[in-house]
């Protein structure tokens, strides 16, 4: 049992994926908040928007860490999510700031409940990813 | 644009035929050989038209209510005042009273109003109390609604109505008469809180001419009463003369205030009987006696000029009012509304005659002797012929037959088998009906359709809501409502302490909620009971206690409350307008400054607004600048602003200045402003700077900026670059550039709406400007957008002449600050989708920081639940706004439309115009977000999906081809012309800028304007015969039918006009008879006609009086007056008119016929 660069890897992405499910959750929130009409889309969207690209980019940084410590299999079950994300960022609208939400579209009932679909989504595999780096953790502290 | 109800995108099958090789060997617009329809399409062509194809002789020429402007209005009251003496001789108040035929009205309300101390002895008998009846009598005009306390309330004997018991002050008051008003808040003051002596000496007129109204209307359901006859032209006149006699006595029963709601007969919400009843009356009595006649007509004319006035609004634009109330109304005349187009409606289940009392039952020989004589042509000839059901059905045994039968037997609506009767778009080529369109009507109790809301303001794609998504999927067809809220309109106008809402989900209390008992309402959009609060219990109307029901706002579905401070976030805010303008070398180029200035001048005096109204204006080229006008400065001071970047204000009191104080300071510098910058070398444009600046002037109030702009904005913040490539205008592969390229737009007009501030943008441009991104700041903020590609002074007369009629309406049209709507709808429907000029605050609110009369909005509707337990779906738009007299107020619209369980209801029910207004606002959205070829699929995809999904629905049809129901015969057609708009069409060459404008439009535009681009109606002036003509005050209207847009209809022998909505070409035939053109044009020959021709001369001449008759009727029912075109056969502005020929094949785009292939070919696949 060794405390190898997987290992750490696995550890900092089981910290990070914490993160990113309070980030899901969030959007979540403030989703259905737009929806029942407690906020107005735009102090809606100035707060969303700031967040958007941290997650983006966390995901990104720990996904950059197993290609550095080669564990290939983590890195194939989120290569995914991070093309979803490049997508998903280029196609954004005209805007001026960071972030992807648009308070003049964002209440088109297409977009939010896109929006909200796309967090359940992202909560799940965040979910998910948790359980897969603790195993993966777990497994590596245990295999080296 | 993927609505609930369609699947619009079928991978990328495409429109393939668009692009077909031989573009270039057929001439554009000349349906060559592919147009092979001979045998069922003559040549000649149906409306190559001898000029009896139009003849109604029956009723020679029924008089016909002018739609003129307020003066008229006011004058023929004058004359009615002296009328009813005679009129009213025969039936003296007592008859009013004595035959409440359906009605039961508990306390027979005139009495307690006799009661009241009137005085005006000469017209008081009727008149105190009638005049208030036409409201009450036709619930069909919805928003001449009933139950208000006008002229009478407020005349000279009650000024103002007594406290209620237990309440505050209820006056209620509505503001129809009161035509010299410039404002709908006007009357108000007016009657209600000060009713000025001077004023009285016209109530007797007014309510005189109520009166007469009242009669009209009387007989109009008089007539429907006796005889349920769709009226149409061709009855015979002493039949409805007959009725109308009768029905003098039948008034009170649908003028008595307790009959307004539910008990009156069934009449057709929309207006087809009561003019027709009018037309009929007025022509019948002056057959008869000619002074009674004169009478009668002129009582029409009233009736007409309520409806008018409804849609003017203002007097000063009255004559400009919203679009389309008149041809509807006339459209019953000219022989009925086309069945297809109607909704199954009781009204028809009586006629005896299954099919021929459609349209043209009596039909008169002349028009079966045109050219397009069933007999000699194919069925497709025959869809309004007498004969005409037959031998179509025979086809299609199975369904229509049956049904038709079974309507015929067991009383089925033959409306809905009409509806329904399959037509094979192949085969038939005679789609078009005679007259433009109506909209349907639901298929709702009459009670309830009496008091509906008029479709000119509320309009739902399926008159009959599918009772689930399934059966929504099923249809195919997309569920939206299109509303034109703030409509100049007529409306009935309530001043109460409590504004009764539902607690649950705030609904107004409307006619469509039940009362339980006396003390307890049930909500039709959430079904909660509430409690009637006291104060309601009184009825102000009829100054009676316990009649909750009785209240105006439970009898009309279109009212108006003055709100109270609980609907305020702030004290209602003046008028406050800054005109930002454009002075750069460009702009002074280009000279529109001086046409402003100009125009304002004119109409400083109209701008609507009252002592408090603010003015303010702006400059800027490179450098912003800004007017010091406040009063007592000998001349406006200008203040220059050059740090761009961080713009400030230089004067934080004097720049926006109180209009009154200060109007000779304004006027000069007005006179002033063309002068300063004629030497101007300035070529950059700091529009960003100058809109922040705008801003920030405005932020303390709200208001309206409007900014006029003739180049890309260059300097500062939101500078842009040119996108455009003139080279890829014409490109079929996909146009970029359709967004805006910066967000600045956007995010200043957000902080706009924030703060209340409407921009309207003018762009005055001849080159690109990048209307994506400007018109951003309009479209966010919800202002309005107006663009003059190519304007110049001297080079371009016309856009010229637009600019300054544009202007007119502009400035003086009605305004709303700080104005939110929300739009309710019955449990288990949600909105889904808003199209329009606003920002979406929630998920039914809209924000509109200005609301204007011309803007119309879209709203995409599914359904989250079934509506099983309901029978009824309603939708209530709340309009909440200060006015420019700054009182706070809240206009609401109801609709109710029935909830149906089968398949083919929801296709009975389709509103074909509907439908395609909202297709074409989603095909928008989608071409922004994704493509236009995108867009353009969708679209197809509709027709096609609409096709097969009506024919899996129909299992018993045998027919092969291209088969729809009837009311949706013209759908392909729509799709097709929608696919060749400016907006959407590929292949040609479209510039960028008026590509996006045309986007614009389609958002904004009402529905009748819309389907005018859209479709253009085209008609032949030159053989135009007074038959079916309409008697307008003295001149004769005539009504012309309505042609295909096709090459084959045009002949080198006549004269068209076709009406684009905001624009008329009159094209002229090369071998155009000698005397249209001398007698109309004033030109003595074909070649002597100058190619730019932009208005009829004034002559003399009989036709030409009645082309410019015909002309002013068209234009007189539309907000923004039309530019006017001739064009000559041979001139090269014949391109501009021939485009519009859209079942025409072009060099890009196919033929009608093709693309009728097309659908079919997708069909089966």
């Amino acid at each position: 049992m060794a405390f190898t660069f997987a290992a750490f890897c696995y550890m900092l992405a089981l910290l990070l994926t914490a993160a990113l499910i309070f980030f899901a959750i969030w959007h979540i929130i403030a989703f259905d908040e737009l929806k029942t009409d407690y906020k107005n889309p735009i102090d809606q969207c100035n707060t969303l928007n700031p967040l958007v690209l941290p997650e983006y980019l966390i995901h990104f940084f720990f996904c950059v860490m197993f290609l550095c410590a080669a564990e290939w299999l983590t890195l194939f079950l989120n290569l995914p999510l991070l093309a979803y994300h490049v997508w998903r960022y280029t196609s954004r609208p005209v805007m001026s700031c960071p972030g992807l939400y648009d308070p003049t579209t964002i209440m088109n009932a297409d977009i939010l409940a896109y929006c909200q679909k796309e967090g359940w989504c992202k909560l799940a595999f965040y979910l998910l990813s948790f359980f897969y780096y603790l195993y993966g953790m777990i497994y590596v502290l245990v295999s080296s | 644009m993927s609505a609930p109800g369609r699947t619009n995108l079928r991978g990328s099958v495409g429109y393939s035929q668009n692009s077909t090789p031989n573009g270039g060997a057929a001439p554009p617009c000349q349906n060559g050989p592919l147009q092979t329809y001979p045998p069922m399409y003559p040549p000649t062509g149906y409306y190559g038209a001898p000029p009896h194809h139009q003849g109604y002789p029956g009723v020679s020429a029924p008089g016909k209510a002018p739609v003129t402007n307020s003066a008229n209005y006011y004058q023929s009251n004058q004359q009615h005042h002296v009328a009813p003496s005679s009129y009213s001789a025969g039936p003296p108040p007592q008859p009013y009273a004595t035959v409440p035929s359906s009605a039961p009205p508990p306390p027979p309300p005139h009495a307690q109003y006799s009661q009241q101390p009137f005085q005006q002895p000469p017209y008081a008998p009727p008149g105190s109390y009638y005049a208030q009846q036409p409201y009450q009598v036709s619930p069909a005009q919805l928003h001449q609604q009933p139950g208000l306390v006008a002229a009478p309330a407020s005349g000279p004997g009650a000024p103002i109505y007594p406290s209620a018991p237990g309440s505050g002050h209820y006056g209620t008051t509505r503001t129809t008469t009161a035509p010299e008003a410039t404002q709908m808040g006007a009357p108000l003051h007016h009657y209600s809180a000060a009713p000025p002596p001077p004023t009285a000496a016209l109530h007797p007129g007014y309510e005189a001419a109520a009166q007469m109204t009242v009669n009209g209307k009387g007989c109009a359901a008089g007539v429907q009463n006796s005889s349920h006859q769709h009226y149409d032209q061709s009855h015979p006149a002493p039949r409805s003369y007959n009725s109308y006699s009768g029905g003098g006595a039948d008034r009170p029963a649908s003028g008595t205030l307790s009959a307004s709601a539910h008990s009156s007969p069934g009449r057709h919400q929309g207006t087809p009987f009561g003019f027709a009843a009018d037309s009929g009356a007025s022509s019948a009595s002056a057959a008869a006696s000619g002074p009674a006649g004169a009478l009668t007509s002129s009582s029409s004319d009233d009736d007409d000029e309520d409806e008018d006035e409804e849609a003017g609004g203002d007097s000063s634009s009255s004559s400009t009012g919203s679009a389309s109330p008149v041809p509807n109304n006339y459209d019953s005349l000219e022989g009925g509304s086309y069945p297809d187009s109607m909704p199954p409606s009781n009204d028809m289940t009586n006629q005896a005659q299954p099919y021929s009392n459609y349209g043209y039952q009596g039909m008169p020989p002349a028009y079966q002797q045109g050219p397009a004589q069933p007999t000699d042509a194919p069925p497709s000839q025959n869809l309004y012929g007498p004969s005409g059901y037959q031998p179509y059905s025979q086809p299609f045994p199975s369904l229509s037959q049956l049904s038709a039968a079974l309507g015929g037997l067991s009383g089925v609506p033959e409306l809905e088998v009409e509806a329904l009767r399959p037509v094979n778009l192949l085969q038939e080529r005679n789609l078009l009906p005679p007259r433009p369109l109506e909209a349907p009507e639901p298929d709702i109790s009459s009670d309830l359709k009496k008091v509906n809301c008029s479709p000119q303001t509320f309009r739902c794609t399926l008159t009959s809501m599918p009772q689930t998504q399934a059966l929504l999927n099923k249809a195919r067809l997309p569920l939206g409502l299109l509303l034109h809220p703030f409509r100049d309109l007529q409306l009935p106008v309530i001043t109460s302490n409590t504004i009764v809402r539902c607690r649950s989900c705030r609904t107004y209390i409307n006619p469509f909620v039940t009362f339980l008992d006396q003390r307890r309402w049930k909500c039709n959009l959430c079904y909660r009971v509430n409690d009637v609060p006291d104060e309601f219990m009184y009825n102000p109307v009829t100054r009676s206690y316990g009649e909750p029901h009785k209240r105006p706002e439970v009898q009309n579905s279109t009212v108006e409350f003055i709100a109270s401070s609980d609907y305020m976030l702030r004290p209602p805010q003046p008028a406050v307008y800054l005109f930002v303008l454009d002075v750069s070398h460009n702009a002074v180029e280009a000279g529109y400054l001086k046409r402003f200035c100009d125009s304002l001048l004119e109409n400083l005096d109209k701008i609507p607004g009252d002592t408090r109204t603010r003015v303010g204006f702006l400059t800027f080229d490179s450098t912003v600048h800004f007017y010091n006008l406040t009063e007592g400065l000998s001349q406006p001071q200008m203040l220059v602003v050059s740090d761009i970047d961080d713009v400030f204000i230089p004067s934080h009191d004097s720049l926006m200045v109180n209009l009154k104080e200060s109007r000779e300071l304004v006027k000069e510098l007005l006179t002033s402003l063309p002068a300063m910058f004629s030497q101007s070398r300035e070529t950059h444009s700091a529009l960003g700077p100058a809109l922040q600046a705008a801003f920030k002037l405005m932020s303390p109030t709200g208001g309206r900026v409007s900014v006029f702009q003739t180049q890309l904005p260059t300097l500062g913040a939101g500078k842009l670059q040119s996108r455009e490539d003139p080279n890829q205008r014409s490109s079929a592969k996909g146009v970029q550039h359709l967004g805006p390229a910066t967000d600045f737009y956007k995010k200043l007009a957000l902080d706009c709406s924030g703060q209340q501030i409407g921009v309207d943008l003018f762009l005055l441009s001849s080159q690109y400007a990048d209307l994506a991104s400007l018109a951003c700041i309009a479209k966010y903020s919800a202002g309005s957008v107006f663009y003059y590609p190519s304007f110049h002074h001297v080079h371009n007369p016309a856009q010229m002449e637009k600019f300054r009629r544009d202007l007119e309406r502009y400035l003086t049209r009605k305004i709303g600050f700080e104005a939110v709507m929300r739009i309710r709808c019955t449990k288990g429907l949600s909105i889904h989708t808003f199209h329009g000029n606003f920002f979406v605050r929630s998920t039914d609110l809209l924000s509109l920081a200005n609301v204007n009369p011309d803007s119309a909005f879209a709203v995409q509707m599914s359904i989250d639940d079934s509506l099983a337990d309901s029978s009824l779906a309603c939708f209530q738009a709340a309009l909440l706004y200060t006015s420019s007299k700054g009182k706070r107020r809240i206009r609401v619209h109801t609709l109710c439309l029935p909830v149906v369980s089968q398949l083919s209801d929801v296709f009975a029910g389709a509103d074909v115009q509907a439908i395609t207004c909202l297709l074409a606002n989603m095909a928008i959205d989608r071409s922004i977000s994704c493509s236009l070829s995108d867009a353009r699929d969708a679209v197809v995809n509709a027709a096609v999906d609409f096709a097969s999904a009506y024919r899996s629905s129909v299992s018993n049809l045998q027919q092969s081809g291209l088969v729809v129901p009837a009311v949706m015969r013209l759908f392909p057609l729509y799709v097709l012309a929608l696919l060749k708009q400016k907006a959407l069409r590929t292949g040609t060459s479209t510039r960028l800028d008026e590509r996006v404008f045309a986007m614009c439009e389609f958002k904004t535009q009402p529905l009748p304007q819309l389907m005018r681009m859209l479709h253009p109606d085209l008609y032949r002036l030159d053989n135009m015969s007074d038959q079916g003509a309409l008697h307008l005050n003295d001149a004769v209207v005539p009504q012309p039918r309505l042609l295909h847009l096709s090459a084959e209809t045009l002949s080198r022998d006549g004269a068209f006009l076709m009406d684009c909505g905001s624009v008329f070409y009159l094209w002229i035939g090369k071998g155009c008879g000698e005397t249209f053109i001398r007698d109309v044009l004033g030109c003595p020959s074909y070649a002597s006609v100058p190619s730019n021709m932009s208005h009829i001369p004034e002559l003399q001449t009989p036709l030409s009086e009645r082309v410019r008759a015909f002309l002013d009727w068209l234009q007189d029912n539309r907000a923004f007056s039309s530019t006017f075109h001739v064009v000559k056969d041979d001139s090269s502005a014949k391109a501009a008119f021939l485009q519009h020929l859209v079942e025409d094949r072009t060099e890009s785009a196919s033929s009608y016929h093709d693309f009728l292939q097309h659908v079919h070919q997708q069909m089966s696949k």
